[in-house]
Formats: C-alpha cells, sequence, structure tokens
C-alpha cells in the first residue's frame, strides 16, 4: 500500500481529496438537512461554465470557478428560495447555464481541440489524478479552511435548519447564515468540482451526508460521520483507481452511492 | 394570584404596523406574572403579530412594551416562544433531545462542548417536567404530534423561560392530546408560575384554567376575565358571527358554532 | 461549418438539405419536436418536470451502453429511460424533489448514472466528441437506423398520447374526480412516464442529457403561461418545440455554435417573455 503514495499524482490527489472530501462532507450534511440538494447540482453546472468562460476569458481556471459559482451562491440567496427540481423556472435557466458552458466549450478548443476537449471533461467528470502540487496544497488548504467555518457555524445554522421560527426568535441571524452556508456551499462545490468533477458533485456532497443521517440522528455525530464518510470514500477510490482502470470519480461516486443503498437497506430492516 | 405585583408583560400606548397597515392601535394591556392568558380573535387580526412584538421580532411603530420591567429584547432567555403550525417532516433524522438542546444554547457560535454536564442535566430536567422522557431520543419526524408539541414546549421552557407565548399549541392534535397539552401547559403555569399567553381559535379545552382573555379584532386589544369576555354577545361581537356560550350541568362553559360560516342575523 | 447563409431562403434551405447527416438531424429533429411539444404539455400540467429530467440523466449510461454493444445509442437510451420510468411509476407516487430523504436518494441516482456514462464511454475509449455528443447534444451524429427508430418511437407514442389525450388532461387536472368518473388513472400515469421516457431518449440526440429540459419541459411551461385553453396550450407547445429544434439545428449549421447552446437559449429566452407577458 505505502508504493501507492511514492507516486507524485498519487501523494497530490490523496492531499487535496482530503480536504476536498471533509469539506463536502461538512457542507453536505447541513444540505441535505436543509434540502439544498438541487441547489448543490445547480451550482455545479455553473462551476462547469464558469470555469470554461474563464478559460475563454483568459482568467486562471480555479479563480474562474470559485468566483462564478460563489456569485451565483449570494444571487440563489438573494432570491431568497431554495431550488426545488420541479420547478420549471430553475431548470431552464440551469439548462441555458450549461448551454452557455457548451458555447464556451466549443469556444475554447477551437484551435486545440485536444486541450479544449480536456478541460472540459475535467471539469465535468474531475481530475483528481493530475493536479499539480501547488494546486494540490491548494485544495486542501481550501478544503481546511472550509471545514473550519462550517464548524464555527455549525450549531446556529443546525438551528436555523431544523427550527427556523425558534432560531429567529432566540437570536440566530438568519439572514446572514443562510447567505453565509450558500458562500461556503459554492466554494465546497467549486473544490469538489475538482475532484469528482461538476456532474457527480451529489456523489460526494449529498451522499455520504445521507448515509450518516441515516445511520444517527445525533446531529454532531452525524456531521462528524459525513465528513468521515467523504474522507474514506475519496480515499478508497484513489487507492482503488490506482489498480483498476476505471476512472477516479466513477469509483468514489460508486462507492458513496453503494454505502447509501446500504445503509438504507439496513434501515429499512 | 401571583405574589409579585409588578407586572410581566405591559404595553403601553402601543400601535403595530405590518406593510404600512396598521394592525392594531393604542393597546394598553398588562399581564401579571404567573397568569393564564388566552389570546382570541379572528383570522387576520394580528394576534401572531402581537406575539411577534413581545419576542421583539416586529418593532412596534409607536408606544412602549416592557417585558420583565426591561424594554423588549430579542433572544431573551426568559421568554419561550412555540410558533404556529410547527410539525416536522417524517424525514428529519434529528432526535428530540437535541432540538430541545438547541432552545438553550443554538444561537451560540461553533460546536458544543462534549461534556457540559449542566446542560444535558437541564435538558434532561425539562425533559422530565414535560414527561416526554420514554421518547425524546428517537428522530423527532417519527413522533406523533402529541409528542412533538412536547419536546417543543421542553424546548420553549429549557433557557429558563418565565413567560411561554404559545402560539396555536393546540391546533391539528385531536382531543385527546388536546387536554393533555392543555393541563401540562397549566401545570407549568401553576406549579413554576411561568406566565402563559396561549393564542387559540378553540377556547375550549383551555377555558376552565383561565384567569385573563385578551381579544385582538378590529385594530384593538382588549382584555378582561373570562367570566366578562366569554359571553355569547362579546364573542358574537369579536368574531363577527353568531357564537353560543353555554353553560353545562356542572357549571363549565362551552363555545359553539364559531366556525360556522352562516350569515350575520344582527345579533346572537 | 464552412457553409454561410445567404439570407435567401430558399437556397439557404437547400444549403440545409445538402449533406445527408443534416437531412437525417433535421427530420429526426422535427420528429422529436412534435413528441417532445406534446408530451411536454402534459410534463407541466401534471408537474412532473423533475421525473422527466431526471429520466434524461438516467439515460445518459444507456447511450453509453448502446454505443459500447455496438446497438444503436437510441435503443440504449429507450432502455433504460423506459426502465427507469417503470422504476418511478410503480413506485405509485410522483418524485417529489420537495423531501428531504428523496431529494438526497434521486440526488445520489442522477450522480451515479452519469458516473456510470462515464465508465462506459471510458471502457469503449472513443472519443471525448461522443461525451459531449450526449450530454450536451449533436448535429452530426443521428444515423439511418437512428432516424427510422426515432421515427417508429414518435410515431407509436404520439398514437398512443392521442388515444390517452382527453382521459390524461382529466386525471391530471382533477384526479380524484377522473377516478369517481372511471378513469384508470394509475394505469394512465404509468403509460404516460413511459411516453416521457420514449420523449426523453429521442430527444437526447440532439439536444444532449443535460438539456433535454429545454426542449421537453420549456416549450410546455411557456405555452400554459400564454394560453390556459388545452388544445391551443398543446398546439402552442408542440410549434415552440419545433421552433427551437429547426432553429437551433440551423444555427449550428451554419455558424460554430453549439445546438445545446442555441436550443437552450432560445428556451430560455421564450420562457423570460412568456413570464414577463
Amino acid at each position: 500500500m505505502s508504493h501507492i503514495l511514492a507516486y507524485d499524482f498519487m501523494r497530490n490527489a490523496a492531499l487535496a481529496g482530503t480536504g476536498i472530501a471533509l469539506a463536502a462532507g461538512l457542507a453536505g450534511y447541513f444540505v441535505v438537512l436543509r434540502n439544498q440538494v438541487f441547489t448543490s447540482d445547480a451550482l455545479g453546472h455553473v462551476a462547469f461554465t464558469s470555469g470554461l468562460g474563464a478559460l475563454v476569458g483568459g482568467v486562471q481556471l480555479l479563480a474562474g470557478v470559485f468566483g462564478g459559482t460563489i456569485a451565483v451562491a449570494l444571487g440563489m440567496g438573494g432570491l431568497g428560495g431554495r431550488a426545488r427540481g420541479r420547478d420549471v423556472a430553475v431548470g431552464t435557466v440551469f439548462a441555458w447555464v450549461l448551454g452557455c458552458g457548451v458555447l464556451f466549450l466549443s469556444l475554447y478548443s477551437r484551435g486545440r481541440s485536444a486541450a479544449g476537449g480536456t478541460a472540459g471533461v475535467s471539469l465535468l467528470f474531475g481530475s483528481i489524478l493530475g493536479l499539480r502540487p501547488a494546486q494540490a496544497v491548494t485544495a486542501a488548504a481550501a478544503g481546511v479552511v472550509i471545514s473550519a467555518l462550517l464548524l464555527l457555524i455549525a450549531r446556529p445554522l443546525l438551528f436555523l435548519s431544523v427550527d427556523p421560527d425558534v432560531a429567529a426568535a432566540r437570536g440566530v441571524p438568519a439572514t446572514a447564515l443562510s447567505f453565509g452556508f450558500l458562500v461556503l456551499l459554492g466554494a465546497t462545490v467549486a473544490e469538489a468540482v475538482q475532484a469528482v468533477g461538476a456532474l457527480l458533485i451529489l456523489g460526494l456532497l449529498v451522499m455520504p451526508a445521507a448515509t450518516a443521517q441515516r445511520l444517527t440522528a445525533r446531529p454532531y455525530l452525524g456531521l462528524a460521520l459525513s465528513g468521515v464518510l467523504a474522507v474514506l470514500f475519496v480515499w478508497a477510490g484513489l487507492v482503488l483507481a490506482f489498480y483498476l482502470p476505471y476512472p477516479a470519480s466513477f469509483l468514489i461516486t460508486t462507492l458513496a452511492f453503494a454505502t447509501y443503498l446500504v445503509s438504507r437497506w439496513g434501515w429499512l430492516w | 394570584m401571583a405574589a409579585d405585583p409588578e407586572p410581566v408583560l405591559s404595553f403601553a400606548a402601543a400601535t403595530a404596523e405590518l406593510g404600512g397597515r396598521t394592525v392594531w392601535r393604542d393597546v394598553d394591556l398588562e399581564i401579571k406574572a404567573g397568569e393564564f392568558v388566552a389570546v382570541l380573535g379572528p383570522n387576520g387580526a394580528g394576534k401572531t403579530t402581537l406575539i411577534k412584538c413581545v419576542l421583539g421580532l416586529i418593532p412596534l411603530a409607536r408606544g412602549r412594551l416592557t417585558v420583565f420591567g426591561r424594554p423588549v429584547q430579542r433572544g431573551s432567555d426568559r421568554v419561550g416562544y412555540l410558533p404556529q403550525r410547527r410539525s416536522f417532516d417524517a424525514d428529519l433524522r434529528i432526535r428530540g433531545v437535541d432540538l430541545v438542546r438547541l432552545g438553550l444554547d443554538g444561537a451560540d457560535w461553533g460546536l458544543p462542548l462534549p461534556f457540559a454536564r449542566a446542560k444535558s442535566a437541564r435538558v434532561a430536567e425539562v425533559i422530565r417536567l414535560v414527561g416526554a422522557e420514554a421518547y425524546a431520543r428517537r428522530p423527532i419526524g417519527e413522533l406523533s404530534g402529541g409528542e412533538q408539541q412536547r419536546l417543543l414546549i421542553a424546548q420553549a421552557l429549557v433557557a429558563g423561560a418565565r413567560m411561554l407565548l404559545l402560539d396555536e399549541p393546540l391546533e391539528s392534535l385531536d382531543l385527546n392530546n388536546q387536554q393533555a397539552i392543555s393541563s401540562l401547559i397549566r401545570r407549568i403555569c401553576r406549579e413554576h408560575q411561568v406566565t402563559v399567553l396561549l393564542v387559540a381559535h378553540d377556547v375550549n379545552p383551555i377555558l376552565p384554567f383561565l384567569d385573563r382573555v385578551v381579544y385582538v379584532a378590529q385594530g384593538q386589544v382588549v382584555s378582561g376575565r373570562p367570566e366578562a369576555v366569554i359571553t355569547t354577545e362579546t364573542l358574537t361581537r369579536l368574531y363577527g358571527a353568531p357564537v353560543e356560550v353555554l353553560r353545562t350541568s356542572d357549571g363549565r362553559l362551552v363555545v359553539v358554532g364559531q366556525q360556522e360560516p352562516v350569515s350575520y342575523h344582527g345579533h346572537g | 461549418m464552412v457553409d454561410q447563409p445567404s439570407w435567401d431562403l430558399l437556397a439557404d434551405l437547400q444549403l440545409l438539405l445538402e449533406f445527408h447527416f443534416m437531412q437525417n438531424a433535421l427530420l429526426a429533429g422535427t420528429l422529436v419536436a412534435l413528441l417532445a411539444g406534446a408530451t411536454g404539455y402534459f410534463i407541466v400540467l401534471r408537474g412532473q418536470s423533475f421525473a422527466a429530467h431526471t429520466l434524461s440523466q438516467v439515460g445518459f449510461p444507456g447511450a453509453a451502453a448502446g454505443i459500447l454493444l455496438h446497438l444503436s445509442p437510441v435503443l440504449g437510451l429507450i432502455g433504460f429511460c423506459v426502465t427507469a420510468a417503470l422504476g418511478i411509476g410503480l413506485r405509485g407516487r410522483g418524485l417529489d424533489a420537495g423531501w428531504r430523504g428523496e431529494s438526497a436518494a434521486v440526488g445520489g441516482i442522477l450522480a451515479f448514472a452519469l458516473a456510470v456514462g462515464l465508465l462506459f464511454f471510458s471502457l469503449y475509449a472513443g472519443s471525448v466528441e461522443a461525451i459531449y455528443a450526449f450530454l450536451f447534444g449533436s448535429i452530426l451524429g443521428v444515423t439511418d437506423r437512428d432516424v427510422l427508430v426515432t421515427a417508429l418511437t414518435a410515431a407509436l407514442a404520439l398514437l398512443a398520447l392521442a388515444v390517452i389525450g382527453r382521459p390524461l388532461i382529466f386525471a391530471s387536472v382533477d384526479p380524484e374526480a377522473a377516478e369517481a368518473r372511471g378513469v384508470p388513472v394509475r394505469a394512465l400515469a404509468l403509460a404516460f412516464l413511459v411516453l416521457v421516457a420514449l420523449s426523453v431518449a429521442v430527444a437526447v440526440q440532439i439536444v444532449g442529457t443535460l438539456l433535454v429540459f429545454a426542449l421537453l419541459v420549456t416549450p410546455g411551461a411557456a405555452a400554459q403561461r400564454l394560453t390556459p385553453r388545452p388544445g391551443l396550450g398543446l398546439g402552442l407547445s408542440t410549434v415552440l418545440s419545433l421552433l427551437f429544434v429547426w432553429s437551433g439545428l440551423s444555427v449550428a449549421y451554419f455558424s460554430p455554435l453549439p445546438v445545446g447552446f442555441a436550443v437552450t437559449t432560445l428556451a430560455f429566452g421564450t420562457y423570460v417573455l412568456a413570464r414577463a407577458r
């Protein structure tokens, strides 16, 4: 096992993956609790489009992903609603957002078809095995910062999520906290795009949290479990990807989904 | 009645507005410690606004409001709140005991310390007080309406509330649970000297316990003793629809007819 | 594409139809639009846009499996989408994204479906373009066999929709009353979901898995904002759908803009206008 970490790309992947997974697991717990699964899905689409938009505009890709995703997250908070999957307006807007992503993709890949194609696929399905050392350190550091901020607001956010009226009456700053969480969610999605890609975000963000909530009804234990599960899925996915000829993000998503099914099954019996 | 002569709640020439519209105006009202007060009135008359003013969630447009002798302030530990029509989805996987605990320290930043014995003891104490020990550790979404309501009352009490603001706590409960919850509220009121303001549509389950009735209608807030307010004439005028107050053979009052959408016959 | 439009309609039409791939795309696109416009009207009426979204993402690995097994991707799409539709339909109640546990479960299924599609494409080791085509649509990929499958599917589905249309409107608007009047509400719901699955499967060829919403749901939603009359709404929805597809394909042919971008932009603009009205 130790020789896996002898490879630079595996060390980078493990470092970045740990930070990213921790942030995703912690943020995901609140995503499920606050019923913002489809907000997160939509933010994944935004991450794809803003990443490619950055490439077309000559800005650094990661700056575009973070900037665009956080800005749209704030905008969604301003609109006041949660993106519900059944909402036609939201579906139409985000189909268009993806459509713009396709436009950027075709603009970017014109003249350099191979590079453009790869950039798009990395954004869609992740590229954790292709990180450079500096990127890995940045991703890990960002993951730790996001996690720390999430833990700082964890208790009032929990209160606000399960019992908004009483939380407001007890002095929880409801609006500020909702916005703050959306910003952290946007940053988490932007992070997670590097690991599993824009399309498979929910695998890393929602599945560990949903599993944790099936396994325990204790909130802080569930929060911790969600973070731990996400990190374990990423580690296991990376190890499997080292030996198997399958994409890492496929393996991570499949592990997370399979564990969720088992937890649900076990709970039903 | 209570030994404390100071009013715990006092409105003086108070006016509330919502979106530019006056909800009620020039309200003078004093509630004493340990009183069990029903807040009655038709839909949209401003009962919930009254409660939210006491919580500091809606500022008064004019006038003065003091709670426990001090200007109203948001997030006070001495005021417990049970919002209207709150039930938890079946898929909310958070235990009842956690919900009660949030009432104690949920507004604080960061994570709770794992060995805060005093807080755990306080949570256990209020859960025992409301009689919810048997199911407090089950996910709140799996509990019945009556069980959820007991835990929510525990949550409202846990920070040391001396006054409970209960917005329609008996709604959507069956008859047995309505009686069980109202006698629980009365016990908390009498044995622990906690002032209770209870917003209700159906006054019958709490009628025997009331010290005072506050009614909110047509921009006015008026209070009085139950015998004075719970009469056919007053209630009919208050609701703008025929209401009849009957006295049963053992002397209890029963209010009938207030839900029926029949046409207005001059007076009841 | 190399050709420039001359803005002489007849000449441009000739240009459009010059190549066989474009004839196929236009033919399949027209059939898709007819079906999607009609189905979409009912999807919005029944509040099932989320089910349509779910089915389209489940179709992605289906398309990949179709390619991997050297079958037509449309057959793979139909197989996966119809299976998923039966799964949703037989659960007895609709997908509801507003429900915490359910939205988490559905979110997981969506991510897993796309992950499996990624796996199939990586096994197939084909070009990146194939992935993009099935995620975002393409005007190049429609073969003669695909056109045949699309034509058969669309004809069958439209015929079925014509047969069940009237009771379906009744059952969608007022299920209790319809059931009391003897309409087989549950069977209709299941049959309709299968029709949605078929519409999704053929629509993915043109606009791709991720953008199906713009062709399948948005025309119906815009039509319902514009008129409350069912017959007119159904017609309007179909016309809008046709308009989106034809313009999308033409834009993609004459300009370097991708078809998915053109269709979603038209859909978005139309919906904004319909809402603003």
